[in-house]
């Protein structure tokens, strides 16, 4: 075996890039072992444990960019590094066909681009808030998709946004559509007078959606971060959010997204309904609905509910909860007497492989509620938190998109790699029945979410065959027709590997939960 | 109840009026994108503006930069900034006349010689400076041969010293003695000089420090023929001014370092009736005429004490962050701010990337040598490359690379220039000024234009292209300036 190491001091690329690049050249049939990436701490103690680490390589700082690999083959090197170049400059010539200028800095980014009035900010955290403080003193709006900035850090910079008049999405925040464009991880949905305010990225692009899919529109989909509502941030981000949909003259219906918020802040934002004539749909996700109702707004069983009362209300329709199913009664009953025919005795247990978190919560309260106790990564009781989260036990539900899974990895919704790698662990468990997945599309997404995991899928389904069994696979895709993969062409993928497809992830998980009640009932 | 209510609502209405957030939503959406690229890349797909900004993390030096921030602090270096580009914006740069180093340049002796870049020992010195002043010992007559000019550059017997200490520069070894002729330049806006000896030409030339027979000729006859009737030409013509030519020869596709053939062309029209005019033989003015139309660089020995007599003003201005030298010798790289006056902040050159002469390649080159880059700390040269399309294929590049190195320069100056203007950027004035804490915000290097001299003393050019000052320059300037300025 041989180690080859190449170092470049002082030559930076974006980490997500190289770990795709990493993947690229793990490929390569005389490599063994493959890291690309820059000198951060974590990189050299993973070339470390990789046995890719040499004193060169512990030398290393943040800024340098070094490629180890340990082949079989003398001179592996070069053809690794010629590799690497390759894909590196490949990304440039898409990037930049016409060569376009890119600065630096952000600063000189405001003094080329006339009118810059956005500043989308994805860095390692311990810069994302220095540079989003930089971009609202230049008067920008920040999406701030990073992860890892402080609460200090937060309440700071949307205090700075709030005194300022800027909108301060995220930190963590994934999902927004402001003027009718999609931000980092968004659909292509219809517009309309729909306005949300969402704390939550997947449940935000499930309502847009399913809006969408219901023949609504949205008119501005401002997102918050998952920590706004926290007592310690007191919702600055959804108030400033909120008095800008009351205020804007193309929204007539106000939906309001997050987990339960802190009793205050909850109290807080909900006393703000009263001053607005605009019908407000609060769908606090597994909260409290009488206090939402004490207050004026409408609360909601789940994300579907909320996007079909926003809908109903803006056709001036009457409105009930909803948690049915949009196919009739007797069609449900055949997908779940088909599916039940087919199972084999012991196969009882579900295994849910998400890769929106908000989907897997939503998944895991529903099912709480019919008595199903999920173990999970991110549990709703702290008995439930899996020992080994890369083992499933009964049954299991994971958020792939958990830090968990995503410390040193690109996001499952672009690099679904890691649940390629699951799903043939679940087949190989005999008391498994289902497996529930979902598929996001939208900008941001992997182009081909479908298509990534259908042979992962066709083997899964075929190894249980061998043995017998039956794996019934439920999928949902939360997207539309007009998204870059395009709902249609995703759907018929799926379809053809045999997996059942539901209109929402509430309607997904329902079906669920009528065929573990059949199988848990023999 | 329902005043109360009523009341809540008159208290969101004034509150939601100060809500800046909808003007937002009647603007087109115009987005920087920091991170990711492929967000930026699906908003160009929905052909939304959007701008990505190709960042890296800051360095220790650019966490130091927010000492300098202080309200206080960096209005005082605004102002200084300020006051430093009026300067140099503000000046006049004229040809006077032909000298003679030993008579002109102050504090030269027979026994002095200057040279490019930052001070430098003998024993430090790299061969094409040792080959230069080998050549230059042997010209004086001070030496007869290589061996003899070694034994004596070594006594201790000769004083070296950096040309920039003496109101000097030299392009490559820019090596001067006491017997050389020299243009001799004014900045009229505040009468400060500045001293250039003759361009040899190109190929073997004392400059790439080449010191044969033929080089030893040439300079002979430069002394002998070439200064004599420019130095005549020039009392006749009076004065030239600089500036004009420059921002001419800058529209006619010249970058005023490594481009010269629009400069040297106008220069030879200014020249050409005062030379014909003067008392010497036909054949004395032809040579002289031939030898400038033959010589494309003839122009660069003016440019570049243009540009060092119009930064020289810039020397002490307290609380200045703007860089009015840099400088190489062929070992060292040296830059000095104008807020840290004469300190020299020093570190080893770089190698060029370029394009080699047939026979040669990288293993025949010098590191970086030359004060020629006095010009791109003026702001023409490499900074002004866009105007200068064919200079770019050194580093095989394109015309749009061309352009992207000069809005880089942008990035990491104080002003565009009021008289260098670029026509095929909107005749945006070059940018001007290097500000040092740009550089270490930004780490972006300056670009500099350069030819590249062989590593052995003899040889002389080898090749052209492009190369930048060490990082290590900019950190040590700017921990120095910061213990000055706090």
């Amino acid at each position: 075996m041989n180690l080859c190491v190449d170092i470049r001091i002082n030559t930076y690329y974006d980490s997500v890039a190289l770990m795709l690049i990493t993947k690229e050249i793990k490929k390569m049939s005389n490599v063994k072992q493959v890291i690309v990436g820059m000198g951060t701490e974590l990189n050299k103690e993973l070339a470390e444990n990789l046995n890719l680490s040499n004193d060169a390589v512990k030398a290393l700082t943040p800024n340098d960019f070094f490629i180890a690999a340990v082949s079989d083959e003398e001179n592996a090197l070069e053809s690794i590094v010629k590799k690497v170049d390759e894909l590196l400059n490949a990304k440039t010539e898409n990037s930049c066909a016409e060569k376009e200028y890119k600065p630096t800095t952000l600063s000189a980014a405001v003094n080329r681009l006339q009118g810059a009035n956005m500043a989308i900010i994805s860095l390692p955290g311990k810069y994302a808030a220095f540079e989003a403080k930089k971009a609202l003193n230049n008067n920008l709006n920040v999406m701030l998709f990073s992860d890892n900035v402080t609460v200090e850090e937060e309440i700071e910079l949307k205090e700075l946004g709030r005194d300022k008049g800027l909108l301060v999405m995220g930190p963590d925040c994934g999902t927004a559509i402001i003027n009718g464009v999609p931000l980092c991880f968004a659909n292509v949905v219809r517009r309309g007078d729909i306005g949300i305010v969402g704390a939550s990225g997947t449940g935000t692009q499930e309502i847009t959606v399913i809006v969408d899919k219901m023949g609504g529109g949205v008119s501005q989909v401002i997102g918050t971060g998952g920590r706004d509502l926290s007592s310690k941030v007191s919702g600055i981000m959804m108030i400033e959010g909120f008095k800008a949909l009351i205020k804007d003259d193309a929204t007539k219906i106000i939906v309001l997204i997050s987990k339960p918020p802190a009793l205050e802040v909850a109290q807080k934002i909900l006393s703000m309904v009263k001053g607005t004539d605009k019908p407000v749909v609060a769908c606090f996700i597994g909260g409290n609905r009488c206090e939402v109702e004490q207050q004026g707004a409408y609360s909601c069983v789940n994300l579907e509910d909320a996007a079909r009362k926003a809908v109903l209300l803006s056709k001036g329709k009457k409105i009930e909860d909803f948690n049915g199913f949009t196919q009739s009664d007797v069609e449900i009953e055949e997908i779940v007497k088909g599916e039940c025919k087919k199972f084999s005795d012991g196969q009882k247990y579900l295994r849910a492989l998400y890769t929106g978190g908000t989907l897997a919560d939503e998944a895991m309260k529903m099912l709480d509620k019919e008595g199903y106790r999920l173990h999970s990564n991110i549990p709703l009781s702290p008995e439930l938190r899996l020992a080994d989260v890369h083992k499933s036990i009964e049954h299991t539900c994971i958020d792939l998109g958990d830090d968990d899974f995503t410390v040193g990895k690109p996001h499952p919704m672009i690099d679904p790699a890691g649940r390629i790698e699951r799903l043939p662990k679940e087949a190989c468990d005999n008391e498994v029945a289902i497996v529930l997945m979902d598929f996001v599309l939208g900008y941001g997404s992997n182009i081909d979410p479908a298509g990534e995991m259908l042979e992962s899928i066709i083997e899964a389904k075929k190894a249980m065959k061998n043995k017998n069994k039956h794996l019934c696979v439920v999928g949902y895709i939360c997207g539309t027709e007009m998204d870059p993969q395009g709902y249609k062409a995703q759907s018929e993928k799926l379809e053809k590997a045999g997996v059942i497809l539901m209109p929402s992830n509430a309607q997904a998980v329902k079906l669920c939960s009528l065929i573990l009640g059949r199988l848990n009932k023999i | 109840m329902l005043i109360n209510s009523w009341k809540i609502k008159q208290n969101i209405r004034e509150v939601c009026a100060l809500t800046d957030i909808n003007k937002l939503f009647s603007k087109e959406l115009t987005v920087i994108n920091l991170g990711l690229e492929s967000f930026h890349k699906d908003l160009k797909a929905q052909n939304v503006k959007s701008m990505h900004v190709s960042w890296r993390p800051p360095s220790e030096a650019s966490m130091k930069l927010s000492v300098l921030e202080s309200d206080d602090l960096s209005e005082k270096i605004e102002n200084a900034n300020k006051e430093a580009i009026k300067r140099l914006l503000a000046a006049e740069p004229i040809i006077i006349g032909i000298g003679k180093a030993g008579i002109d340049i102050p504090g030269m002796t027979k026994h002095t010689i200057l040279h490019a870049g930052p001070p430098i020992s003998w024993d430090r010195m790299s061969e094409p400076l040792k080959g230069a002043i080998i050549g230059g010992l042997i010209y004086e007559k001070l030496a007869t041969n290589e061996k003899e000019a070694r034994i004596l550059a070594a006594s201790g017997e000769i004083i070296f010293d950096a040309c920039h200490h003496h109101s000097t520069v030299g392009p490559m070894a820019g090596v001067v003695t006491s017997s050389m002729p020299v243009w001799i330049l004014q900045n009229k806006a505040f009468g400060n000089f500045a001293y250039c000896t003759l361009n040899e030409g190109l190929g073997k030339v004392l400059r790439f420090g080449a010191f044969s027979q033929e080089v030893i000729a040439r300079l002979n006859w430069m002394e002998k023929t070439l200064a004599p009737v420019l130095k005549e030409a020039m009392e006749i013509k009076g004065s030239v001014d600089l500036k004009s030519i420059i921002a001419q020869c800058l529209q006619m596709g010249d970058e005023g370092h490594n481009r010269n053939k629009a400069g040297t062309s106008l220069l030879f029209r200014e020249l050409a009736p005062s030379i014909v005019k003067t008392k010497f033989s036909n054949d004395e003015k032809a040579e002289v005429l031939t030898f400038i139309d033959k010589n494309d660089h003839f122009f660069l020995n003016v440019s570049m004490p243009a540009c060092k007599c119009s930064l020289d003003p810039l020397e002490n201005i307290e609380y200045s962050t703007v860089v009015y030298t840099m400088s190489r010798n062929g070992t060292d790289f040296g830059i000095r701010i104008a807020g840290t006056g004469n300190e020299w902040f020093t570190a080893p050159c770089e190698n060029v990337t370029g394009l080699y002469f047939p026979g040669f390649d990288e293993k025949d080159a010098n590191p970086d040598i030359g004060d020629s880059c006095i010009t791109e700390t003026a702001g023409i040269g490499g900074f002004a490359m866009a105007t200068a399309p064919a200079i770019v294929q050194f580093v095989g590049g394109t015309p749009k690379d061309a352009i992207n190195y000069t809005t880089s320069m942008y990035e990491i100056t104080c002003a565009e220039n009021n008289s260098f203007k670029i026509p095929n950027i909107n005749f945006r004035g070059t940018p001007t000024g290097i500000d040092l804490r740009k550089v270490i915000e930004t780490r972006i290097l300056p670009v500099i234009n350069t030819g590249i001299a062989s590593n052995k003393a003899g040889v002389g050019q080898v090749g052209a292209g492009i190369v930048h000052p060490p990082m290590k320059c900019f950190e040590d300037a700017l921990t120095s300036f910061i213990n000055k300025a706090t």
